[in-house]
């Protein structure tokens, strides 16, 4: 049976170490998870992510050096330089990070992945890759950094802009939005979920969830570009997103063998249990949204995308599908990590073959 | 058609006094695709091989699933000549709707076998007609009208058997081998064949000369098509990740690796497989998971033709800019654009050598045999790995599509090379910052990676297509960039002794020079026979590789005049030699043709005559 890669640490910090700088479960300071200084705009909501990325990282006890990180092309693509300088990392083509970190993700179905895209990457040039991603659920966490505008070319609108919105170049956007989380659920994402980065709380609870999901995660953040759609009118801007942020539910990320302190009062929660064995505790589900429910998440978000609802949190959950390296029947022994031995079949297969050609 | 292939011999009259034509001719089969007529020819086909007499056997078809014409020749050769012939002595006519065209291109003195249905008239004197009652054997024996035109193919093998005298125990030896030892599918198939045996012994008399003999010219070998080859050669190379998209005529690759890897590479212990096949949804997602497999570490292909190779044009520029390893085999159809996609060119030479924009050259090992597809599908991890940059291997429809006889494949010789990998404890050893990602530490311009998962603080690095500084840090400095690119380009001089040299006949006297690659070789080797009796004496060099080595710069300065045998419309190989050797590029000559059917000896040595009047 293939084992997907848990977050949970294999051993504790040295006490020792502990005693003197605050370190994680692990061992690790938090400034062994940070990255290099950032190129992006001052208050690009891109640099917060990162930021929680980290936070989220560190306080799990993610080991660096067992993440990939991977990116696309734009500004969103640029921030994994920005944190985790100690994962490996892989800034490929525009659209085209869900096809590396298939591959990569394959190779080595071991380590934890991590893809920070932009609704330019994932919601045009990639979409297509993007959803047979989905569909094949490789088991990493895809986060979309979603400004609705393209900022290394200056300002054109995304596709996952809303009706009526104005950019200063490029006028008013008449058409339809693109809704990625919408997309994710119509390609059976098990995963979906949606943040602001103007909620540094949600967001590194989020991506703590979706570190333990089995199969790809999808969070659609909305990530104000400072520079290009930052007016107060603009759906996508910090004013607006604090001023509407609706949050559909609150949640409780528990890791694996963490007793649940009795946080909500009984019956008023709801524990959904991830791969690893850790679990998400929502509250307000009387009045709210019942994330394991698939069609009631359809509903929500096409209510949301016509009403231009901005709605955050946990959309959509369910682990039970196995990932592409379940799937695939992946050994203990990644791919990317077989002696020679094992790559070459031996001499007498060859000449087996050739005698029933003969 | 050249001037050269119009035969200008008298006409042999159907009744005139004949010497018996023995393992000499070809034979054309015209019948519709889909009509299940290659289980009929390619058991001709074996039956003939294993009669121990050298064969080819070509698929002529179109791009279609059912009803459009198809034909099939096999060439029957004592000299071992397999290259294709422009026409055949022996024509089977089994579509009413090309009859006439058949009848017309069969070789004056040759045989016209039809089914007696089709109704052309019969106008040649200086053929031997035979009608077969194709439907008549059919339907008495076999009932069910889904079954009857699948079986009627079996009818013209039983009387083609009968008349040029293969042994039927050789039919039934090869539907054996087609229907892997299942008795009941060979029974039925033998059931037909014998009764139009029986049926052309009492009621055609034979008229023409051609009859197969025994030989032992095939003793030891394999026929096996190139695709299955390449698959097979993967496997032993250490394929490990494989993503791909269907697409004629490479899918063969693809499905080579899906019947043999499952075989091969399950772990004996765990019984987990210890390799991963993916179907991409596109060629450009396909290539997109092999770049990210081979970073990761993995030996990772694809296989694709033309139409693939343009969607993958980004990601090899990608792959060869972040020195990331890849295999892209490419067998080569008819283009641009959908071209002809069921017929053959090698017409990416210099497309597949200098994929993507900007700068870069890209290794190509070019196989010339199914032989070398084999050896070429294993030594391309070892080439993509040690030079950590992506690999084309170029085959092509010919080569990849159609059997071929071979010598069984040998088992690779050299243990698998990883090239530069560093581990955990290398990197603890040069300490930190002492590791830097593109630093061509060995002057060869590969520079040693590590790979991700390795366990030490100082082993990652970050991969980009953006400009980058030997710390793999992004950089816009003008002097990172030239110094990246000037490694690159000494890795590219790497490249030239490790990818195969060329294959070299040199004549002594020769002042004609012939260059040529891939599956053109099978009529050269012929065309030169044909050269050397009308007194044109050849050297012979078979290029296997780009980048060009520089054996090929002193074959070409060995000989006054050098022709450059290929089958494209640009002349690309031609344009690479010249361009390696421009002080001597006017030796260097094209000899292209370009129509989407493999190049006859015929064609190859008239264009080489007339080229040489004019010199």
């Amino acid at each position: 049976m293939t084992t997907l890669p848990v977050v949970k640490p294999v051993s504790p910090a040295p006490a020792a170490a502990a005693a003197v700088k605050k370190v994680n479960i692990i061992g690790l300071e938090r400034t062994d998870y940070k990255g290099a200084d950032s190129t992006l705009c001052a208050g690009c909501g891109h640099d917060s992510i990162a930021s929680q990325i980290i936070t989220a990282c560190y306080e799990v006890g993610l080991s660096p050096e067992r993440l990939i990180k991977f990116s696309g092309i734009g500004c969103s693509s640029k921030s994994p330089a920005y944190f985790m300088s100690r994962s490996f990392g892989i800034n490929t083509l525009h659209g085209r990070m869900a096809t590396v970190a298939t591959g990569a993700l394959t190779a080595n179905h071991k380590l934890n992945g991590i893809g920070v895209s932009g609704d330019g990457d994932t919601g045009s040039i990639g979409l297509g890759n993007f959803k047979h991603m989905l569909r094949r659920n490789v088991h990493m966490v895809y986060i979309i950094e979603n400004n609705g505008v393209y900022g290394l070319t200056k300002g054109q609108f995304s596709a996952t802009a809303d009706v009526g919105q104005e950019l200063k170049h490029a006028g008013r956007n008449e058409l339809p939005p693109i809704d990625l989380c919408l997309e994710a659920l119509a390609a059976d994402c098990g995963f979906v979920a949606r943040g602001f980065a103007g909620d540094p709380k949600q967001v590194v609870a989020l991506i703590k969830a979706a570190l333990s999901h089995r199969g790809t995660a999808v969070l659609d953040i909305i990530s104000p570009c400072v520079t290009f759609n930052n007016k107060d009118e603009s759906t996508k801007s910090y004013a607006w997103g604090k001023a509407n942020d609706e949050r559909i539910n609150d949640f409780t990320f528990v890791a694996p063998q963490v007793e649940i302190t009795a946080e909500f009062e009984p019956g008023e929660s709801k524990e959904v249990e991830l791969h690893d064995g850790s679990r998400i505790l929502l509250k307000r589900l009387d009045q709210g949204h019942n994330p394991t429910d698939r069609y009631a998440a359809m509903t929500l978000l096409q209510q949301a995308r016509e009403k231009q609802m901005f709605i955050t949190g946990l959309i959509y959950v369910d682990s039970s599908r196995e990932s592409l390296a379940e799937h695939e029947n992946l050994g203990d022994v990644p791919l990317a990590r077989l002696p020679n031995e094992k790559l070459r079949p031996s001499k007498d297969t060859l000449q087996k073959i050739m005698a029933s050609m003969a | 058609m050249s001037i050269a292939e119009v035969n200008t011999e008298p006409q042999a009259g159907q009744t005139a006094e004949r010497p018996l034509i023995v393992d000499d001719f070809s034979i054309s089969v015209a019948t519709k695709n889909g009509s299940g007529s290659q289980t009929a020819n390619t058991t001709l086909l074996r039956a003939l091989f294993k009669m121990g007499i050298p064969v080819s056997g070509k698929n002529v078809f179109p791009s279609n699933i059912q009803g459009m014409p198809t034909w099939y020749t096999i060439r029957v050769s004592k000299d071992n000549y397999i290259g294709r012939r422009l026409h055949a002595e022996i024509v089977v006519a089994m579509n009413p709707a090309t009859a006439l065209e058949d009848h017309q291109l069969v070789e004056p003195g040759g045989v016209f076998m039809y089914a007696d249905d089709i109704k052309i008239p019969l106008n040649r004197s200086d053929l031997s007609y035979y009608p077969i009652p194709v439907k008549k054997i059919a339907s008495e024996n076999e009932t069910d009208p889904k079954l009857r035109s699948y079986v009627a193919n079996m009818v013209y093998v039983g009387a083609l058997a009968q008349l040029l005298n293969i042994n039927l125990s050789d039919i039934e030896g090869a539907l054996l081998y087609h229907f892997r030892g299942k008795r009941k599918p060979v029974d039925s198939n033998m059931k037909v064949v014998r009764l139009s045996a029986e049926w052309v012994k009492a009621n055609l008399p034979k008229t023409d000369p051609f009859i197969v003999s025994k030989l032992n010219l095939t003793d030891g070998l394999i026929m096996i098509d190139g695709n299955t080859a390449a698959g097979l050669g993967a496997i032993y190379g250490g394929v490990t990740f494989a993503a791909w998209y269907p697409i004629t005529p490479a899918t063969g690759v693809a499905d080579a690796l899906n019947e043999y890897l499952p075989r091969l590479r399950i772990d004996p212990v765990t019984k987990a497989p210890t390799y991963a096949i993916i179907q991409a949804e596109d060629e450009l997602a396909a290539l997109g998971m092999v770049i990210g497999a081979g970073w990761a570490g993995v030996r990772s292909m694809t296989s694709t033709s033309g139409p693939g190779i343009s969607l993958m044009a980004e990601f090899t520029g990608y792959g060869y800019f972040a020195d990331i390893p890849a295999v892209i085999w490419d067998v080569q159809r008819m283009g641009p654009s959908t071209g002809m996609p069921t017929k053959v060119s090698q017409g990416d030479i210099i497309p597949a050598h200098y994929l993507g924009h900007g700068d870069g050259r890209h290794p190509c090992l070019i196989p010339g045999s199914v032989y070398e597809c084999f050896e070429f599908g294993w030594r391309a991890f070892d080439v993509a790995e040690r030079l950590q940059t992506p690999v084309f291997v170029l085959s092509d429809l010919d080569l990849g599509m159609n059997q071929w006889m071979t010598k069984p494949f040998d088992y690779p010789e050299e243990p698998i090379n990883r090239g530069k990998v560093l581990t955990a404890e290398d990197i603890k050893k040069l300490g930190i910052g002492g590791y830097k990602r593109y630093r061509d530490v060995d002057g060869d311009g590969v520079a040693w990676r590590t790979l991700p998962g390795t366990d030490h603080p100082a082993a990652a690095y970050f991969t980009r297509g953006t400009g980058h500084n030997d710390e793999a840090k992004l950089s816009e400095r003008t002097d990172d960039w030239e110094k990246n690119m000037a490694r690159l380009a000494r890795k590219f001089e790497t490249a030239r002794s490790i990818v195969p040299a060329p294959i070299v006949d040199q004549v002594e006297g020769a002042e004609v020079g012939i260059i040529a690659y891939g599956s053109t070789d099978a009529p050269i080797v012929e065309a030169r026979s044909m050269l050397a009796e009308a007194g044109i004496k050849t050297s012979y060099m078979r290029v296997r590789a780009l980048p060009l080595s520089h054996a090929v710069k002193a074959f070409v300065a060995a000989h006054k005049r050098t022709y450059i045998v290929e089958m494209n419309s640009d002349a690309q190989m031609c344009q690479l030699v010249r361009l390696d050797m421009p002080e001597l590029a006017t030796a260097v000559r094209p000899c292209n043709h370009n129509d989407g059917m493999p190049l006859t000896a015929v064609w190859i040595s008239g264009a080489i005559t007339d080229k040489e009047k004019s010199k």
